[in-house]
C-alpha cells in the first residue's frame, strides 16, 4: 500500500509542555485510520500540526513522500488534506454551494461573475456522494448539525479530480454530537469513501474506532504508545494502552478520601431545565466530592452550568445551607456560595491581560476594597499565601497570567474560589488540557479544598478520574439520573457498571 | 516582553520626534509662552479623554462627547449670570452641569446594557438628541455669559499657569487613581479584555458599564463647563470637532479600541501629541484643512502600528 501521509519523530512543545514526543505514524492510501487517547494525550496537537496551525519543533512530515509543512488549515486544505471539524467551518449565512466552492470560484467565473446554475450543480455531485439530499441553493443555517456535517465532508471530496494528489480525510471527533442513525449512516460512508481517499479518525470512543478504522493508534502523553490492526484489538485491550495503567489508587489520592462529611450544604430538587434534565434532586454535604458521569448530552454539563449561574432552570430548587437561592446570575451563584471552574480555561477561566494577583481576587473585590479602594497589602499578603500553599509556580503575585502554564493557571482558578470561601465548588473538567504531573497536583488540591469543607461537584476530564476521586457518584443520562454509585476508598465502583447506566 | 514593553513607550517616542521636528522647521515653538499654550489648549481635550479612555478600556466607546459637552455648556451658561434667563447661581452652576453630564452617562449606559443596543449606536443616538436639546432649547442662539467669577476657571492664573491646565491636571489625577487604586479600575480593564470570566467570577458586568458611561459623562460634563468658561457662552455647536480629537488622541496614545490594553496617562500623551501637531501645523502656517487631513492620517498610524496585528484572528 502506498503510504500517503508520514509524520518521522514529530516533537511539539509548548511552554512548559511536551505536547508531542517523537511520534511516528503513516496513512496509506484509502486506508482508514483511528487515533485515540485520552484529552490531553496529544490528539488535538497532532490535528494542529497536520491542519498548519501548529508548527513542529523536530522531526518532519512527509506528504505522498515529500517533506511538506503547510502553513493554514486552507493551505493543507488545497492540497489535499481536509479537515472535519467538531466546530464546524460552514458560513451559515452561505448557500451549501457556495461553501463547498468558497474560495475556489474561479472554476465556476465568466467574465468575473460566478455562473450560479453550474456551481450549483457542480455541488449536486459532491452532495451526491455523501447521500446529502439537499438543495445546492439552500442556506446552511437551515441544515442541522449532522447534515452540515455533511457538507463539510462534501467539501473534502470535492477536492477529487480536482487535484493531482492523493486525499486524506481527517474527521475529529465527528460522532460526539450524532444521533446513533446518523452515526450509522457516516460510517457508511466513510466505507464508500475509502476507494477515493484516505481517512483518519479521531475519537474517544473506542467502539466506533474499532469498527471504522482499518488501523489503529493509541496515544498517550504526547507519545505513539501502540499500534495496532483493527482486527487484532479489543475494546479493553486498547483502554489498557490509552489510560497506560491498572487503576492506580495513589494517582488519585485515595488515601486521603474522606469517609465521614460535614452538615448538608447544597440540595438540589426536582432540577428540571428544558430540553437538557429531569427532575434531578441531589444532596451533598461539605467536605464530599459529588462525581458526575454521562456522556455529552446527558445533562452533566447543563446541570453544572446551572449551578454557576450560567443556565437558567426550568423549575426545582437549589438550596444552600437549607435556604433557597436564586442563580439567575453568575453573579448570585458566586454571592450565593458557588465557585465555578470552567472547562474552558483559556477562554473562561482566567483573564489573560490580568496579573495572577488580580485573577486571584476577581470574585472576591469586596474583600481587598474599601470604599471601592483596593487595599494593596492585604491583597498582596493573601495572594502570596496561596501561591505558596498551592506551589504556584510564577515568578511573583504580578506576572501576567497568560505567562503561567496550564497547570498553574488551573491552580490560581482553584484559589480564586477558596479566597472568596465558596461553600460549592463546581469542577468541570478541572484538569483538562494539563500534564500528568499538574494533573496530580489538582488532585491533591481537591482533597484539600474538600478537607476545608468545602463540596464539590466533580465534572471529571475521564471516567477514571470521576471514580477515583469522588465519594459518591451520579450517574446520568438523557437528563436523568440513571444510577447512583458510592464510592469509598478501596472499594470504588467498576467503570463498566457506569458505562452501562451512561449509555 | 521587549516589543511589549517598545510598544507602550511609543506614543512618548512620537511626542518627543514630534517636537524636535517643529522645533526645527519653527523656533517659536521651544518657548514658554507656546508650552503654556500648548498646555492651555490641551486642558478640555484632556478632561474628556479621561471618561473615553475608561470606556475603550472597556471595550465600548463613546460618541456621545459632542452632544453631552454642548448640553452641559448650555446648561452652565444657562445657571450663571448670564443673558437669557434669570438665573445667577455663580459655581453652584458647575456641579448642576457636571450631573447633566453624569445623568446622560448613565442613559447611555442603560441603553446599552438594558436595551442591547451597541454602545456605538446608543451613544451616537444620544449624543445627537443632546444636541438638538441644547439647539431646540435656545433656538439656536447662543446664551452669552456676564459672569466674570465663573469664567476665571478657564481664564484666570494660578502660580502662573491658565486654571484649566490645573482643573485638567485634577482631572488626571482622579482618573489615575480610579484606574489604578479601585475595584471599579480593575473591573474595567477584566470587562475589557474578557467579559465572560469576569462575569463567571462574579463581577456585576452590567452595573460596571452603565457606571464606566456615568463616569465618562461626568467628565465631558466638565468639559462642557469648562468649554462655556472658555468662550463665555453656550451654544449647541460649542463641541464642534471635539469628538474627533478625543477618539484620535485615545488611539494615538496606544489604548486599544479592542480593550483591556492602555492607561488614562496613555491618553494624556496621546492629546499632547494631536495639540501640539496642531499647534506645530499652525506654526508652520500649514492650511487648516490640510491639518484635518494630518490628523485624520495620524489616527490610521496609531491603530495600524498599535494593534498587534499577529494576535488577531480576523480584523472587523
Amino acid at each position: 500500500m502506498k503510504t500517503v501521509l508520514e509524520l518521522r519523530n514529530v516533537t511539539k512543545e509548548f511552554p512548559g509542555v511536551r505536547a508531542l514526543d517523537s511520534v511516528n505514524l503513516h496513512v496509506g492510501r484509502n486506508e482508514v485510520v483511528g487515533l485515540i487517547g485520552e484529552n490531553g494525550a496529544g490528539k488535538s496537537t497532532l490535528v494542529k500540526i497536520l491542519a498548519g496551525i501548529h508548527r513542529i519543533n523536530e522531526g518532519e512530515m512527509l506528504f505522498e513522500g515529500k517533506p511538506t509543512s503547510f502553513r493554514s488549515p486552507r493551505d493543507a486544505f488545497n492540497h489535499g488534506l481536509a479537515m472535519v471539524f467538531q466546530e464546524q467551518s460552514i458560513i451559515q449565512t452561505l448557500t451549501v454551494a457556495e461553501n463547498i466552492f468558497l474560495g475556489r470560484e474561479q472554476e465556476f467565473l465568466r467574465f468575473g461573475i460566478i455562473d450560479k446554475r453550474s456551481m450549483n450543480s457542480a455541488a449536486k455531485v459532491e452532495l451526491a456522494k455523501v447521500h446529502l439530499n439537499c438543495e445546492p441553493s439552500e442556506k446552511c443555517s437551515k441544515l442541522d448539525f449532522a447534515a452540515r456535517q455533511m457538507v463539510e465532508i462534501a467539501k473534502a471530496l470535492s477536492l477529487d479530480g480536482r487535484l493531482d494528489s492523493d486525499i486524506v480525510i481527517l474527521l475529529d471527533e465527528p460522532t460526539s454530537v450524532l444521533e446513533r442513525r446518523e452515526i450509522n449512516l457516516l460510517f457508511e460512508i466513510i466505507g464508500e469513501l475509502k476507494a477515493k481517499a484516505s481517512i483518519i479518525f479521531i475519537s474517544h470512543r473506542l467502539d466506533e474506532v474499532l469498527e471504522v478504522s482499518d488501523r489503529i493508534y493509541v496515544l498517550r502523553d504526547g507519545a505513539v504508545v501502540h499500534e495496532t490492526a483493527s482486527a487484532d484489538a479489543s475494546i479493553t485491550g486498547l483502554h489498557e494502552h490509552m489510560v497506560g495503567r491498572q487503576l492506580d489508587h495513589e494517582y488519585y489520592r485515595e488515601n486521603k478520601q474522606r469517609s465521614s462529611f460535614g452538615d448538608p450544604v447544597l440540595s438540589v430538587r426536582d432540577l428540571t431545565i428544558d430540553g437538557e434534565l429531569r427532575n434531578l434532586s441531589v444532596d451533598l454535604a461539605a467536605g464530599e466530592i459529588l462525581g458526575l458521569a454521562g456522556v455529552v448530552g446527558s445533562g452533566r454539563e447543563a446541570f453544572a452550568r446551572c449551578l454557576g449561574g450560567l443556565m437558567l432552570p426550568s423549575s426545582g430548587e437549589i438550596l444552600i445551607d437549607g435556604k433557597p437561592v436564586k442563580l439567575n446570575q453568575p453573579n448570585q451563584a458566586v454571592d450565593s456560595g458557588f465557585g465555578f471552574v470552567p472547562s474552558e480555561r483559556k477562554s473562561e477561566g482566567i483573564v489573560s491581560g490580568l496579573s495572577v494577583a488580580e485573577n486571584m481576587t476577581l470574585a472576591a473585590g469586596k474583600r481587598f476594597s474599601r470604599f471601592g479602594f483596593i487595599r494593596f497589602d492585604r491583597e498582596r499578603t493573601e495572594c502570596q499565601h496561596w501561591i505558596k500553599r498551592l506551589q504556584i509556580r510564577t515568578p511573583s503575585v504580578k506576572t501576567p497570567m497568560q505567562s503561567l502554564s496550564g497547570g498553574n493557571q488551573q491552580k490560581v482558578v482553584l484559589s480564586k474560589w477558596q479566597i472568596v470561601g465558596s461553600k460549592v465548588a463546581v469542577l468541570d473538567h478541572p484538569t483538562r488540557g494539563i500534564d500528568v504531573g499538574a494533573k496530580e497536583d489538582v488532585y491533591e488540591l481537591i482533597r484539600e479544598m474538600a478537607d476545608q469543607g468545602i463540596a464539590i461537584v466533580l465534572l471529571g476530564d475521564t471516567l477514571e478520574e470521576v471514580i477515583g476521586l469522588s465519594n459518591r457518584i451520579l450517574v446520568l443520562r438523557d437528563g436523568e439520573v440513571s444510577a447512583q454509585f458510592d464510592a469509598p476508598a478501596g472499594a470504588k465502583p467498576d467503570q463498566l457498571d457506569l458505562i452501562s447506566n451512561m449509555v | 516582553m521587549a516589543s511589549i514593553n517598545l510598544r507602550a513607550l511609543a506614543p512618548i517616542g512620537v511626542f518627543f520626534l514630534l517636537c524636535i521636528v517643529i522645533a526645527i522647521f519653527s523656533p517659536n515653538f521651544l518657548s514658554v509662552s507656546n508650552a503654556i499654550r500648548i498646555l492651555n489648549a490641551s486642558a478640555i481635550p484632556v478632561v474628556l479623554v479621561m471618561g473615553a479612555t475608561f470606556v475603550i478600556l472597556m471595550g465600548s466607546i463613546d460618541l456621545s462627547i459632542e452632544g453631552i459637552v454642548a448640553l452641559c455648556a448650555v446648561v452652565t451658561a444657562s445657571l450663571v449670570l448670564n443673558d437669557t434667563t434669570a438665573a445667577n447661581l455663580g459655581m453652584w452652576a458647575i456641579p448642576f452641569a457636571v450631573l447633566t453630564g453624569g445623568m446622560v452617562g448613565a442613559i447611555n449606559g442603560a441603553t446599552h446594557v438594558y436595551l442591547r443596543v451597541p454602545s456605538f449606536m446608543a451613544t451616537l443616538g444620544i449624543g445627537f438628541v443632546c444636541l438638538g436639546i441644547a439647539t431646540a432649547a435656545l433656538g439656536g442662539f447662543p446664551v452669552r455669559i456676564a459672569d466674570r467669577g465663573f469664567r476665571a476657571l478657564t481664564l484666570g492664573r494660578t502660580l502662573g499657569l491658565p486654571n484649566g491646565i490645573w482643573v485638567a491636571t485634577a482631572a488626571v489625577l482622579v482618573a489615575l487613581v480610579i484606574q489604578e487604586r479601585t475595584r471599579l479600575g480593575r473591573y474595567v480593564f477584566a470587562i475589557g479584555t474578557d467579559e465572560v470570566t469576569a462575569r463567571q467570577s462574579g463581577v456585576p458586568v452590567e452595573r460596571i458599564r452603565i457606571l464606566v458611561f456615568v463616569l465618562a459623562g461626568l467628565f465631558s460634563g466638565m468639559a462642557g463647563v469648562m468649554a462655556a468658561a472658555q468662550l463665555g457662552q453656550g451654544h449647541a455647536l460649542i463641541a464642534s470637532g471635539r469628538l474627533f480629537t478625543t477618539i484620535t488622541a485615545v488611539v494615538v496614545g496606544g489604548t486599544a479600541l479592542s480593550g483591556g490594553v492602555g492607561s488614562v496617562l496613555n491618553s494624556v500623551v496621546g492629546v499632547l501629541i494631536v495639540v501640539v501637531l496642531t499647534n506645530g501645523m499652525v506654526l508652520m502656517g500649514v492650511p487648516p484643512f490640510v491639518q484635518q487631513g494630518v490628523q485624520g492620517f495620524l489616527i490610521i498610524v496609531a491603530v495600524s502600528i498599535a494593534l498587534d496585528r499577529r494576535q488577531l484572528e480576523f480584523v472587523k
